[in-house]
């Protein structure tokens, strides 16, 4: 078979072809740009000066947003897992011929756009809607108290349009464990709850890991849900911070140095995280 | 806990009944399985006998009837409240633990202490020592199925349910597995009952076999009682194979004389299941003798045939002889003093009147006669 050896080769340039213009040839330029005198404009042009001191300038100034970006949405991830697990467990084991049914619902909120959809949430959780009207009624909210523009109704946004990312994920690992083997775990002395305890959660970890880390990698550097819930300085995310810096301020040198900030902390997390996850619950 | 020495006991099927919707998988079904004992749920599959073993379980709710150990009803206890263990079909080893944490899943779910020295016993009496800390998908199937009967028999269960075991495994391992299994049960004096399609390891294996088909017990009994004195035509042909010939009651003595097509045979009483005039006359193929027509016959009950096939098989010859009347018999003849009959040849069949069983004539003759799975 020695005269097809270029064959795996043809086969993965396209893919190579489209990662090296559209990713690795942006993510160079993006890292020089982060480099460039930040005294520099779109009119008077750059100057390359590997000046590392913007990695310092940003961070001194935009820490704050940076640990409120990985707070909110760690928090959103959490909840998420929360709402998502029980959702994923009853579609895969208690939903009988509805079963697909219920997935496509998981899935409809894709068929509208999710500015629009962020939109609606404002509506939702705006000072005189029902839901927060109820709250004032049942004292759970200060009489004057909102929910909109506060870190809750951003965390419940970041929540609401992940959670599909979560419940997928979830799903297809619970859906692959074999009942036969919870059957077993009751033959065992195992009651419903020891049962889930020592072999759906284990056996459902590689969805856990998945969920988690699709919905807080894109959660941590989103920023419409900050912008349209969030409405203020108080609860704006890094997201927001390079939004404006690269789109309003056009400091691009400040932007870029951001974003390669955002991208390098994700990724340890991420590495992090699976380390941990992968030795201790992962077959 | 559930389990306590001095519960023991017969486990006992009182009117067990089981319906999925119209259909009845388990039809008023009585049993009493003495302590101690290797006992067979043999049937094809949809007989029933899996969903028997599933309600002693706990794993499905009987429709009615009650399940008993000893004279403590279990019929709706939960399945984990239950001193019973399964070995599953398929061996359900939990992939994401260990051989040792399988093994001991039981125990630390009971809050037992010190698990590491009846699970370093368990292994060893299953032979699978030094295997504590491989994963279930690094052991071979043989291997596995070691580890499933360790899982359950480390609880020392009042009975072990056994369904399918040896099913996924190739012929010569679940030959040895069948031997296996046998002196662990032996070694550890608990209830086994073992569900299978397979006769022959039932016979291998059990003590008493209750063949199983459309949700009821056909024929309890021993292995050589079921197989020598079968009563229905189902047992008949689902044990081995037996040639059924249709014949008439003509007098009635302490054998019953019973005329096959113009030729007279006799059956003893104790092996005719039914007081109807019309019959099933069966024997077993090996039982026959095959003489040519010139030659004298060996035994009391004959008929004449003509033989239509003739293979060697090693251990026996096995014949195809047609009858006066079109039917075609089996004959295996052990190839000790071969009667050299060849095809074409006329022969008369000939046997002992006490290998002679009679059935009911009102039965399929054919019921039973498809294993579900060929493979013994």
């Amino acid at each position: 078979m020695r005269t097809r050896r270029w064959l795996p080769y043809a086969l993965l340039a396209p893919g190579i072809i489209w990662l090296a213009i559209f990713f690795i040839s942006p993510m160079f330029n993006l890292g020089a740009t982060s480099l460039y005198d930040p005294n520099g404009s779109l009119d008077t042009g750059y100057q390359m000066t590997f000046h590392f001191a913007n990695y310092s300038d940003a961070l001194s100034q935009y820490y704050p947003q940076f640990l409120r970006s990985f707070a909110y949405a760690g928090v959103a991830t959490i909840s998420a897992l929360a709402v998502a697990y029980p959702l994923a467990y009853a579609i895969a084991f208690k939903s009988g011929r509805w079963k697909n049914f219920l997935l496509v619902l998981v899935i409809a909120p894709f068929f509208t756009s999710f500015l629009v959809r962020t939109l609606a949430w404002t509506a939702i959780l705006g000072d005189n809607s029902t839901f927060v009207q109820f709250l004032h009624t049942i004292h759970l909210l200060a009489p004057h108290g909102r929910i909109l523009a506060t870190p809750v109704a951003v965390i419940t946004g970041l929540t609401y349009n992940f959670l599909p990312f979560m419940t997928l994920p979830l799903y297809a690992s619970l859906e692959k464990i074999d009942p036969r083997l919870i059957e077993a775990s009751s033959d065992l002395y195992a009651s419903a709850f020891a049962g889930f305890r020592k072999v759906t959660v284990p056996l459902s970890m590689p969805g856990v890991v998945a969920g988690t880390l699709l919905t807080f990698i894109p959660a941590s550097g989103d920023y419409i849900n900050a912008t349209l819930l969030g409405q203020g300085a108080r609860t704006s995310m890094i997201g927001n911070i390079i939004d404006s810096a690269f789109l309003v301020r056009l400091a691009y040198p400040l932007a870029a140095a951001l974003s390669f900030m955002l991208m390098a902390t994700i990724v340890t997390l991420v590495v992090v995280y699976i380390r941990r996850a992968g030795t201790e619950e992962l077959v | 806990m559930a389990h306590s020495e001095s519960l023991g006991g017969d486990l006992q099927l009182v009117h067990l009944t089981k319906s999925f919707g119209t259909f009845t998988a388990v039809d008023d079904l009585n049993l009493v399985i003495p302590k101690g004992s290797f006992f067979a749920l043999l049937g094809p599959s949809g007989c029933g006998k899996t969903t028997t073993l599933r309600m002693v379980a706990g794993l499905e709710e009987p429709t009615s009837g009650q399940i008993l150990i000893g004279d403590k009803d279990i019929s709706y206890e939960r399945p984990y409240r239950r001193p019973v263990n399964t070995v599953f079909q398929s061996y359900a080893l939990f992939p994401h633990l260990d051989i040792f944490e399988n093994v001991a899943f039981g125990l630390r779910r009971r809050k037992i202490k010190d698990v590491k020295p009846a699970v370093d016993a368990i292994l060893s009496l299953v032979e699978l020592d030094g295997f504590a800390r491989r994963l279930p998908g690094q052991l071979s199937g043989g291997q596995q199925q070691r580890v499933a009967v360790a899982r359950a028999l480390i609880n020392k269960p009042e009975v072990l349910l056994l369904d399918e075991p040896l099913g996924a495994l190739d012929l010569k391992l679940r030959r040895q597995m069948q031997i296996e299994l046998k002196r662990i049960q032996v070694e550890v004096g608990i209830t086994f009952v073992h569900v299978t399609h397979d006769q022959e390891e039932a016979m291998t294996m059990a003590d008493t076999i209750a063949v199983m088909n459309g949700g009821k017990v056909e024929q309890m009994g021993s292995p050589t009682e079921l197989y020598e004195n079968p009563r229905t035509t189902f047992v008949a042909n689902f044990l081995g194979q037996s040639n059924l010939i249709a014949g008439n009651v003509i007098d009635r003595g302490d054998d019953l004389g019973v005329d096959l097509y113009g030729n007279h045979i006799r059956v003893p009483r104790a092996r005719t299941s039914t007081n109807s005039e019309s019959l099933w006359v069966g024997v077993r193929p090996e039982k026959i003798n095959i003489t040519l027509a010139d030659k004298p016959t060996l035994a009391a009950n004959i008929i004449p045939g003509v033989v239509t096939d003739a293979s060697y098989i090693g251990v026996s010859t096995q014949y195809l002889v047609k009858t006066a009347w079109g039917e075609e018999l089996m004959v295996f003849e052990q190839n000790l003093a071969n009667s050299g009959a060849k095809p074409g040849d006329k022969v008369n069949l000939s046997w002992d009147p006490a290998h002679t069983f009679a059935l009911d004539a009102n039965q399929d003759v054919d019921a039973g006669v498809e294993a579900p799975e060929a493979d013994a």
